[in-house]
């Protein structure tokens, strides 16, 4: 056993922090630049081309984009810092932050639940593929997990409705009270299906290659019997590998929380950044996308910091 | 020979998928029995009927003619959109493999910096800066991250090609470096792209379609997604819109998903 703070240790997360860091800074300036770089001007966005030069230098000064850039990176980076992001521009009352915090837990939580549905959906199915692998389940597992990535979310958020909340008037529709936790089934699904797919892939792979492991014929050998075989022996080292793969793609998640939120009518990040896209409400536009980037980039960093505490031989690389 | 008759064997259902989806983008707009943005609403959301093969939508516009000038819409972002993106990352992934050095931190750091944002996020981000998005600026929001998967395929690849024998004779005989790239790297880049390229042209098909869907899509085009999106909103109602339009994309990207796949069992027999 390595001591849980060995040298080498310390300098991996250290140096991985570093790259995180250096890497929110760089979507910092990416987000800033974004909205002053690109041809177009968002002025002319905000207001449409109808309004008066007046108005228009108005909005200007009042969103301080008549300002030199210099100045205005460094108050940016001054809003970033106090953690406000700055104020959007429909509610000149509001922080970016605050707006973002009040729906944020919904989003996260509905990641989670998709999180969650493909584990659930994965390891069994990927396992049992793996087991019987080359025969019926095999297939089955195959082609439901190529089904599950080809089946885009916007189509499968109304499909699940129809099914589920139409026709057998098993989960509530959308727009139906939201408070209770079966709400959260269906858009879990929708969001969770194509994860699901991935991982079921991956956990058969990684059981396969495991199965095949001489320590695995010992056990056998041994009469250790099927089911205690797969699980104890085989998922257990298969798992690894397929949860860092799962663990980062909790990130990705949200960018499908996005498209879900608005299928299925509820409150979250997704539906704030699309309300505030068609406002032109730009500051809460640029505060939603470095959010849920850095969010990205946090959870990359979680998994990499937690594989090189649990496996030592990933720091050396 | 047995290649060959391997290759038939196998004709992938996702072939025909993918071949059938560009012919109907080519020819879909002249064989449409209606105009999919003529009103009728007298006959607005209808059950396919022998009149309306596949039913009639918002404003009663006919469904099937709708998808048939949709599927111009997808195959042209589709097209222009990969197109575009494997020759930019190639370029920029060969350069940053074959120099390596600053060059490479470069291109790696920028690549890193935008997969850092999930792809339809980023591509919001980008069309919410224009007054009115149109097909160029969707073009332009899926070219932002588009190129960025090329680019680390032809890097990586170039890498390990760098240090081949063929490509270390061609420099020690003092062939130019442009050249090199050009007749010695690309061409042994081309299979890894092309599979690429064909996964990548159903990502780009559908996010085309999520970003209509979203009501982000160019205004005046007939898109699946935006189809979809009506669609939903009268679900409980008329199920068929976005039955149909939902499925139209759905069969489309599962076209490009098996062909990539079965492009890859075909050029790499490693898999085999």
């Amino acid at each position: 056993m390595v001591p849980v703070m060995s040298p080498g240790l310390l300098g991996y997360l250290a140096g991985r922090l570093a790259r995180a860091l250096l890497t929110v800074a760089g979507l910092v300036t990416i987000v800033f630049l974004l909205v002053r770089l690109i041809p177009g001007d968002p002025v002319e966005a905000i207001l449409g081309d109808q309004a008066g030069p007046e108005e228009k230098a108005e909005l200007r000064q009042a969103l301080q984009l008549d300002r030199p850039i210099g100045a205005q990176y460094v108050s940016f980076l001054g809003d970033v810092v106090d953690g406000s992001l700055g104020t959007s521009f429909r509610r000149p009352d509001r922080s970016v932050w605050s707006m973002m915090h009040e729906v944020l837990p919904d989003t996260i939580i509905l990641a989670l639940a998709a999180w969650l549905v493909a584990w659930l959906v994965a390891i069994p199915l990927g396992t049992l593929a793996a087991a019987r692998a080359g025969r019926g389940w095999d297939k089955l597992a195959s082609t439901a997990a190529v089904a599950g990535l080809a089946i885009p979310n916007i189509w499968l958020g109304p499909l699940l409705i129809l099914a589920f909340g139409v026709k057998l008037r098993w989960l509530p529709l959308p727009g139906d009270d939201l408070a209770g936790p079966e709400a959260l089934i269906l858009p879990a699904i929708t969001i969770g299906t194509a994860l699901a797919a991935v991982l079921t892939r991956q956990t058969r792979a990684a059981m396969i290659e495991i199965l095949s492991q001489q320590y695995i014929t010992a056990a056998r050998a041994r009469g250790v019997p099927s089911i205690p075989l797969l699980l104890r022996h085989a998922l257990r080292n298969a798992l690894l590998p397929v949860m860092t793969i799962g663990a980062a793609q909790l990130g990705a998640l949200l960018s499908g929380t996005v498209v879900t939120e608005k299928i299925f009518e509820r409150p979250g990040l997704g539906t704030l950044f699309l309300d505030a896209f068609f406002a032109r409400d730009i500051p809460v536009v640029q505060g939603c996308v470095l959010l849920i980037a850095v969010i990205y980039v946090g959870v990359n960093l979680a998994v990499d910091l937690a594989y090189g505490i649990v496996d030592p031989r990933v720091r050396l690389s | 020979m047995t290649r060959a008759r391997d290759l038939l064997r196998g004709t992938p259902i996702g072939l025909l998928i993918v071949v059938g989806f560009f012919v109907i983008g080519l020819i879909g707009p002249w064989i449409a029995p209606y105009d999919p943005l003529s009103i009728d609403l007298l006959h607005e959301y209808e059950p396919p009927s022998r009149a309306h093969w596949l039913g009639t939508g918002d404003n009663g516009i006919d469904i099937l003619s709708a998808l048939l000038h949709g599927a111009r819409l997808a195959a042209v972002v589709g097209l222009v959109v990969v197109g575009i993106s494997v020759v930019l990352g190639t370029l920029i992934g060969t350069w940053a493999g074959y120099y390596g050095r600053l060059a490479d931190h470069f291109v790696t750091g920028v690549a890193d910096l935008v997969q850092a944002f999930p792809a339809i996020v980023l591509n919001i981000a980008v069309l919410a800066l224009v007054a009115k998005p149109g097909l160029v600026h969707l073009i332009v929001a899926l070219l932002v991250n588009g190129w960025v998967l090329y680019a680390r395929l032809a890097r990586a690849e170039t890498l390990s090609l760098r240090e081949r024998e063929f490509v270390e004779a061609a420099r020690a005989l003092g062939v130019p470096a442009p050249q090199v790239m050009r007749r010695h790297v690309i061409p042994n880049l081309l299979g890894p792209l092309v599979i690429q390229a064909t996964t990548g042209l159903g990502v780009v098909v559908l996010a085309e379609s999520t970003l209509s869907f979203l009501g982000l899509g160019p205004g005046k085009a007939v898109s699946w997604g935006a189809l979809l999106d009506q669609g939903t909103g009268v679900l409980l109602r008329f199920p068929h819109v976005a039955l149909f339009s939902g499925g139209a994309i759905a069969l489309t990207v599962l076209g490009f998903n098996l062909t990539g796949d079965w492009l890859r069992d075909w050029l790499d027999p490693h898999l085999r």
